[in-house]
């Protein structure tokens, strides 16, 4: 079976007082190849716990992950990932950052080169190949880190809040370079954000999850990723539908903090 | 203390001085000067290289004018030089009185000078005049005027007065050059006015001590020349920060790295830490002995502690996104190690190489001070056990130098190698 497919998991640990953080219960998702998914939900939710045992940085207590059908066990080269920030290697260039994945392969170098210049002109960055990776803006590092996932050709991105350190308008920017290369590659995304604007419009299929424990609590499918691949963001925001998904989302999330700060409450 | 209150006027003087001729030139328009708010604002206080070199050229003419240096326009007053005298008013057993002058001759320090001759006029009556001579900053020898008097050594016979004021035995009396004190048994001891200048010996003229440095550069002290001085010195701090690089980096990747050697050393290092390696001269004496073995170990002690743990830090340090992004990359274990763990550990590494090579230079001039044959140190207190202050100072000097060298070449090769320091 082609796909990432998440098998009932839970995840549970021990915290040193000796109580027990219930972390994932019975979490089920199906993703087909080439599905771009966004997972939401309030602070603590478990959705970057969900996320590391995608990447296979975490081992979950119950249940399994397949991609393509093999059980993920630990990082790979399949899964790519892209972080919120600082996971760029400032002692290499541009280039050299880009071109990390192939150069593990031990890929030629003539190779990497074209993948790493086609990669970089994509992304925009053309003319920054041989610049120190500190010498770029917020935006411009997340190009990279976008491209150098890329450059390994995984079947499954995983992205971490990848533009939640960025200023509102280069986010915007952003949002619409992650749809053209979802549509260029064909790749399976799933990306978290903490933004229910960036969910609704960079999900073909939304997630929300909620909190103590983390579970999956309402998923929809949209419209507005595939229509956002060729519009203008700005327009696909007008969108009345739009408005009336944020709004029910938000009130949602909104409850799940209330009820949160409740059991906050009551535990003092 | 009048030093210091003279260097805190220069300080303020030179300080409105700079402030009103700034006010009067057009300064130029850059953005710190339109800024408000500077009081408080860091980013709005450089240093002043005008005070920087006021304050460097202000301790060379402190230095220069406090020790009679040919080099500064004016000075302090030196000590007195040149002839002078007093009158002593002598009573005699049978209670006359009568006064003779005492001529005495303050010559510079090392010159050799006859005492000055007694005019025909001063022995009219029983005290006769007497001589003496003195070198500045010194004291004349005792001197019993009374004993080519007529009758001076009858008993009764005494001293009474000094240029017209009473003196008695333990007492002394200021004229016009200096000081006379009168001992207990009576005889009397001249000590010419010193002045504000210092004594060579406590410290020498700027070009005094630029002379011996030209001196030693060419024919060496004790048969050891000065870039041999220094360049054992040199030699034996980067040999022992090399080896404690050698075992301290490995080692603090270890302990970055694994629980059971973090474990493992941890006490070591934490306890080691906070020795100074100066405590460690006696132990590495004793074991090692005092010949290079023993100051190399010393200071691969020195260096170990500081490269282990900038090392572990490094390691630590390293942002838990870069390693699992590499991992998802397809990065093996080594690779790991050798692509991300060491390159993010190099800005650490560099620091603690820094402070290690300050530690080192330090170390080493203080064990070349127990015990060496050559070095920095052993020259500096070779020259103080002959009172060579010049080289000491010369010494002290060269050692500073070098150190600041140091740290600026260390500090250049960090630039030029880890360019991304304090960037991530």
């Amino acid at each position: 079976m082609s796909g990432l497919e998440i098998d009932n998991i839970s995840m549970r640990f021990e915290l040193p007082g000796g109580d027990a953080v219930q972390a994932l219960e019975n979490v089920s998702l199906q993703l087909k190849q080439g599905e771009l998914m966004s997972v939401l939900g309030p602070s603590g939710c478990g959705k970057t716990t969900l996320l590391n045992i995608l990447a296979g940085f975490l081992a979950p207590t119950d249940g399994v992950v397949r991609l393509n059908g093999h059980n993920v066990t630990g990082p790979h080269p399949e899964r790519g990932m892209v972080f919120q920030k600082g996971a760029l290697f400032e002692w290499m260039n541009v280039r050299s950052n880009v071109a990390f994945g192939p150069a593990m392969k031990g890929m030629p170098k003539k190779e990497t080169d074209e993948i790493v210049d086609h990669l970089l002109n994509t992304v925009g960055l053309g003319d920054f190949k041989e610049k120190a990776v500190y010498e770029l803006s917020g935006g411009m590092q997340q190009r990279v880190a976008l491209a150098r996932c890329l450059a390994n050709e995984p079947d499954v991105i995983l992205m971490d809040e990848p533009l939640g350190a960025l200023d509102a308008l280069t986010r915007e920017k952003m949002q619409g370079l992650v749809l053209k290369l979802w549509k260029e590659t064909g790749k399976t995304i799933v990306l978290i954000t903490h933004s229910v604007e960036e969910a609704l419009l960079l999900g073909e299929r939304l997630v929300v999850m909620a909190p103590r424990p983390g579970r999956i609590h309402k998923e929809y499918n949209l419209p507005f990723a595939k229509e956002g691949v060729d519009a203008d963001l700005r327009e696909v925001k007008k969108h009345p539908e739009f408005n009336d998904r944020r709004e029910e989302i938000l009130t949602m999330i909104w409850d799940m903090e209330e009820e949160i700060m409740g059991h906050q409450e009551e535990s003092k | 203390m009048t030093i210091l209150i003279i260097y805190i006027l220069i300080f303020f003087v030179a300080m409105i001085i700079y402030s009103q001729i700034k006010r009067f030139t057009t300064s130029t328009k850059d953005f710190t000067s339109l800024k408000t708010v500077t009081f408080g604002d860091e980013s709005a206080v450089t240093a002043n290289r005008t005070a920087s070199i006021i304050s460097v050229l202000s301790i060379f003419f402190l230095w220069g004018a406090f020790t009679g240096s040919s080099l500064t326009p004016i000075h302090a007053p030196g000590p007195y030089v040149g002839d002078t005298s007093f009158t002593y008013t002598a009573e005699n057993a049978d209670k006359q009185t009568d006064t003779a002058t005492v001529h005495i001759r303050v010559h510079k320090l090392n010159d050799t000078v006859e005492k000055p001759e007694i005019p025909a006029s001063g022995n009219d009556g029983f005290a006769k005049d007497d001589v003496m001579k003195v070198a500045a900053w010194r004291t004349s020898n005792p001197t019993k005027v009374q004993n080519n008097d007529d009758g001076g050594k009858v008993d009764g016979y005494r001293v009474t007065m000094i240029d017209g004021q009473a003196i008695s035995p333990n007492g002394f009396v200021d004229v016009s050059d200096g000081q006379v004190r009168m001992t207990r048994k009576g005889s009397l001891v001249f000590e010419p006015g010193k002045g504000w200048q210092m004594e060579p010996i406590w410290l020498p003229a700027p070009e005094d001590v630029w002379g011996r440095l030209i001196e030693i550069a060419d024919v060496g002290y004790q048969n050891v020349t000065l870039s041999e001085n220094l360049g054992w010195s040199l030699y034996r701090v980067i040999l022992g920060f090399i080896l404690g690089s050698l075992v301290g980096i490995p080692l603090g990747y270890a302990m970055g790295l694994s629980s059971w050697f973090r474990g493992w050393f941890d006490p070591i290092v934490e306890f080691m830490r906070p020795v100074p390696p100066l405590a460690l001269i006696p132990l590495v004496i004793i074991w090692f002995g005092i010949w290079e073995t023993g100051k190399i170990s010393l200071l691969f002690l020195a260096a170990l502690w500081i490269m282990t743990i900038a090392a572990r830090a490094g390691v630590s340090g390293v942002n838990i996104s870069k390693v699992h992004a590499a991992y998802s990359l397809g990065a093996s274990k080594t690779q790991l190690l050798t692509k991300i763990i060491v390159p993010n550990s190099l800005p650490e590494i560099f620091t603690g190489a820094r402070v290690a090579m300050g530690v080192c230079w330090g170390t080493v001039v203080a064990a070349e001070l127990v015990a060496a044959e050559k070095g920095a140190g052993k020259m500096i207190i070779a020259a103080s056990k002959f009172q060579n202050t010049d080289i000491v100072i010369m010494g002290i000097i060269l050692i500073g130098v070098i150190g600041y060298s140091i740290d600026i070449l260390m500090r250049m090769a960090e630039n030029w190698l880890v360019p991304w320091k304090g960037k991530s």
